[in-house]
């Protein structure tokens, strides 16, 4: 069966009627190990097509070859969710054209959907696919686990081109994606490399500090008044989030609590939660490990959900909206409790929303889960560098040396006061950093603006400038 | 025995610890520094050496500082450990 | 309170600055077995650096020095003993001797600085047989002798047997040191839980040394202070059936009644002093009551 089978990217990129000045879109479900981004644009390159946008949900180091293409013009445009740290460099230094627009989790399959950034042709990488388009990240060697990010593009985009390494009889049965929203599907020898995709296992911190601020992320939980039956809860991959979530599952096990459902990126750590009983379901956008992948594909309990499904603020409802409590990350946090995921201290780019606003905006309680100071700079500011996501969704900072809580929630500072919790004001929490580590100096900014950010509702939240070059 | 008779070096090139290298000098101080953190600290840390070699009564020296994040008692104590160090007498 | 002391390798900048910040009652800013001979220098300065440039409210300071049987131990003191570390930890301890001759070295450097006189305690790391042997004598040497210190790596060297999890070889030494640290009238600490990731295995082995009557636990690891401050934490019940007794002899008193009774027992002086020692501790806890 020939079915939707074209010869090669090149002849589907032809097909599909790519012209100067249009946009093409990626998901990032293969993370570090994706080719086909990098497959795509050579292909488009070679074609000769420029002044394109390219919409990823996020990007990668692997996706360094853009600079080229930025260079050369092919790509003059890039919204995405998040950029990795050497890309961000580039564009701190103000290599492309257009700002970058970055957008949230929720906020791009919204504006996707709105027709606010229209695709014109999807490419969409499949670990699993059939002739006709029937796609799934569950099986082959390339297996991610879930696809939600994929969802608005293949459900929105004017044409819609499958990547496959493995093409599997018609028809493929446990389909994330179904046929009738595929125009062409393309099988290449790899998607991917299989270790930057998936990580083997995620390990909890052994860093003292992390494990501190773990134990105090856990506690906060516990006495929040929100763990009890039916709780709901997400937690980033990074170490000291995964081992509050150990501390907690060690509580809700003690206490004989089950949770309603754990959301997000899914790590193994998760699963093992799911399987001790600590929660009825997961609900996946994105899996980060081998664990996950295999226990997606495996345990009913375990659901893929759709960027649409997980965080958009557009449709009729979204899971972050049920959510109870999510542990977040930053790397700055003023003392309005404003947080910036998207910039280092010294403004450059490493990150990005992901879906950091979207979860804090729907949560019950948004924790900010960080050290005092990394590498002798304080995390607590005036003014952060960016505003990624507004204080006005974040509840407690979790430092190793002290809990600060937002104004906003009174009775959150009450109920950690009476548990004994070393509760202490923001600006309290600045100074006594400070006093650790020295004031640093306010790092100036260039006068070009390299990046906007887009809060998830869609409009303009904050603006990143250039960095200025090494003196 | 003020002066750096040796070349020594302290520290280690760990996040938070700083690598310092001492020689004997002829013309002042000279400082060569990097750091992680150069853009937020870096008249602080100069500073701080600076401060360290005139309180131990160095006067010529060549200092090389790699920083990695180092709070300012951990590069106090670097630069204090390579002048003993380099001053021979240790 | 000293539940928990916490173990910091001196010469490591990264967990030496956020030592306070790890929960123990006590850090042991180590001198000795984390730091190579090479970088003692080193170390001595960075822990002094770290003991007068940060702030370690709340959590006491020790600092393990190098044994009397090292070119270092000297040095060692003269470098912390102006930071006015709270105790001073003197490994292999194994004779009143070895205490006097640590003892009169910091006396001389405590004049020479113009130092407060006995201000330094000194805990006794009992680490040999010998020193096992010996705990009654080493534990009454000196005033300045505020506990002893169990340390089960090097003495199950000593003993040529194995050291295993479940602490067999180790019963007696436990049980001799507590008996002659509280006849001498002062504190004993537990050695430390050497698997980081057996959770369950430190629970287990600090609940054993409490239930032996050690004063605290070492540990060499951030992970198991948590662990360790609750076990050796007095619980809500047992708080509350303190100042019951107290409450209970308080009213005897003043109805002039002599021996009185709580849920069916007589409360006699034992029963007394272990309520008053909770309630002490319950308060530095913030637990206490405030009408007590």
């Amino acid at each position: 069966m020939k079915g939707k089978v074209v010869g090669s990217i090149r002849e589907a990129v032809a097909l599909a009627g790519l012209k100067d000045g249009m946009t093409v879109s990626f998901h990032h479900h293969l993370r570090n190990g994706d080719y086909v981004l990098n497959l795509v644009m050579e292909a488009v390159a070679q074609l000769g097509i420029r002044d394109l946008t390219v919409n990823a949900s996020s990007l990668f180091d692997i996706h360094l070859p853009l600079l080229d293409h930025i260079q050369n013009h092919v790509v003059t445009g890039i919204q995405t969710d998040y950029m990795s740290a050497a890309l961000g460099r580039e564009i701190s230094r103000g290599i492309l054209e257009r700002p970058v627009e970055f957008r949230t989790h929720g906020g791009r399959p919204s504006d996707i959907a709105q027709g606010r950034t229209p695709i014109d042709v999807a490419f969409i990488a499949a670990p699993a696919a059939d002739p006709m388009g029937n796609c799934s990240g569950k099986y082959g060697k390339s297996a991610c686990g879930s696809l939600g990010y994929a969802y608005p593009d293949a459900m929105y985009a004017k044409k819609v081109v499958v990547i496959t390494d493995n093409l599997v009889d018609y028809p493929l049965l446990d389909w994330s994606i179904p046929e009738s929203y595929v125009d062409y599907v393309v099988c290449v020898e790899e998607i991917g490399n299989p270790k930057g995709i998936v990580s083997g296992t995620t390990q909890i911190t052994r860093d003292p500090v992390g494990l501190v601020m773990a134990q105090h992320a856990a506690k906060v939980i516990e006495y929040s008044g929100l763990l009890k039956e039916g709780f709901s809860f997400q937690t980033g991959a990074g170490g000291a989030s995964l081992a509050a979530a150990k501390f907690l599952k060690d509580i809700m096990l003690r206490e004989q609590i089950q949770g309603s459902f754990g959301l997000g990126g899914i790590t193994g750590y998760m699963v093992d939660m799911l399987q001790a009983g600590c929660f009825r379901s997961l609900l996946d956008v994105q899996c980060f490990d081998l664990k996950a992948v295999e226990s997606i594909r495996t345990d009913p309990r375990h659901q893929e959900i759709s960027a649409m499904h997980y965080a958009s603020p557009s449709h009729r409802s979204a899971v972050v909206d049920s959510l109870d409590v999510v542990i977040l990350g930053a790397t700055e946090i003023d003392t309005d409790f404003n947080v910036n995921v998207h910039t280092d201290s010294g403004g450059c780019i490493m990150g990005g929303s992901g879906g950091h606003s979207d979860t804090a905006a729907g949560a019950k309680l948004s924790m900010i889960i960080a050290p005092m100071f990394r590498a002798r700079l304080p995390i607590v500011t005036d003014h952060v560098t960016c505003v990624s996501t507004p204080g006005k969704d974040i509840d407690v900072l979790v430092t190793q040396g002290g809990i600060a809580v937002n104004e906003k929630n009174r009775e959150l500072k009450e109920r950690l006061t009476a548990a004994g919790l070393p509760v202490l004001d923001i600006h309290a929490l600045k100074e006594k950093a400070e006093r650790i580590t020295g004031k640093p100096r306010q790092m100036p900014h260039g006068d070009r603006v390299v990046a906007n950010v887009i809060s998830r509702e869609g409009a303009l939240q904050d603006v990143i400038y250039s960095v200025p070059d090494e003196e | 025995m003020a002066e750096i008779v040796q070349r020594a070096c302290a520290g280690t090139m760990e996040s938070s610890d700083v690598y310092v290298e001492i020689e004997p000098g002829r013309e002042g101080i000279q400082l060569h520094l990097e750091s992680v953190v150069r853009q937020q600290f870096g008249e602080a840390i100069r500073e701080t050496v600076r401060a360290v070699l005139a309180e131990l009564g160095v006067e010529n020296a060549n200092v090389s500082v790699r920083d990695r994040g180092a709070l300012d008692c951990v590069i106090r104590a670097r630069v204090e450990t390579a002048v003993r160090r380099g001053r021979g007498n240790n | 309170m000293r539940r928990s002391l916490l173990f910091l390798p001196g010469n490591t900048p990264n967990m030496l600055i956020n030592g306070s910040c790890l929960g123990a009652d006590a850090v042991i800013f180590d001198l000795e077995d984390a730091v190579s001979p090479a970088e003692k220098d080193a170390a001595r300065i960075l822990v002094r650096n770290t003991m007068t440039y940060m702030d370690f409210r709340g959590c006491e300071r020790v600092v393990r020095i190098n044994g009397i049987d090292t070119p270092y131990w000297k040095e060692d003191l003269d470098e912390v003993l102006p930071c006015r570390p709270d105790l001073i930890l003197l490994p292999k301890t194994s004779s009143a001797a070895d205490i006097q001759e640590a003892d009169t070295y910091i006396t001389e450097t405590e004049k020479r600085l113009g130092l407060a006189a006995g201000a330094v305690g000194l805990v006794a790391l009992i680490e040999t047989a010998l020193g096992v042997e010996n705990a009654f004598a080493i534990a009454s040497a000196s005033p300045r002798v505020a506990a002893l210190f169990l340390g089960a790596e090097d003495l199950t060297a000593d003993l040529r047997c194995k050291r295993t999890k479940e602490g067999r070889e180790i019963e007696y030494a436990r049980t001799r040191l507590v008996t002659a640290a509280r006849a001498a009238g002062v504190d004993v600490y537990d050695t430390p839980f050497t698997d980081v990731n057996d959770d369950e295995g430190i629970e287990t082995d600090a609940a054993l040394a409490k239930a032996l009557g050690f004063t605290g636990k070492a540990s060499i690891s951030p992970r198991h202070v948590e662990t360790i401050n609750r076990v050796f934490s007095p619980s809500q019940a047992e708080i509350d059936y303190a100042y019951e007794v107290m409450e209970t002899i308080r009213l005897a008193k003043e109805q002039g009644k002599g021996a009185v009774a709580l849920r069916g027992k007589m409360i006699d002086a034992p029963i007394v002093e272990r309520a008053r020692q909770t309630i002490a501790m319950a308060q530095e806890m913030g637990l206490g009551r405030e009408d007590a």
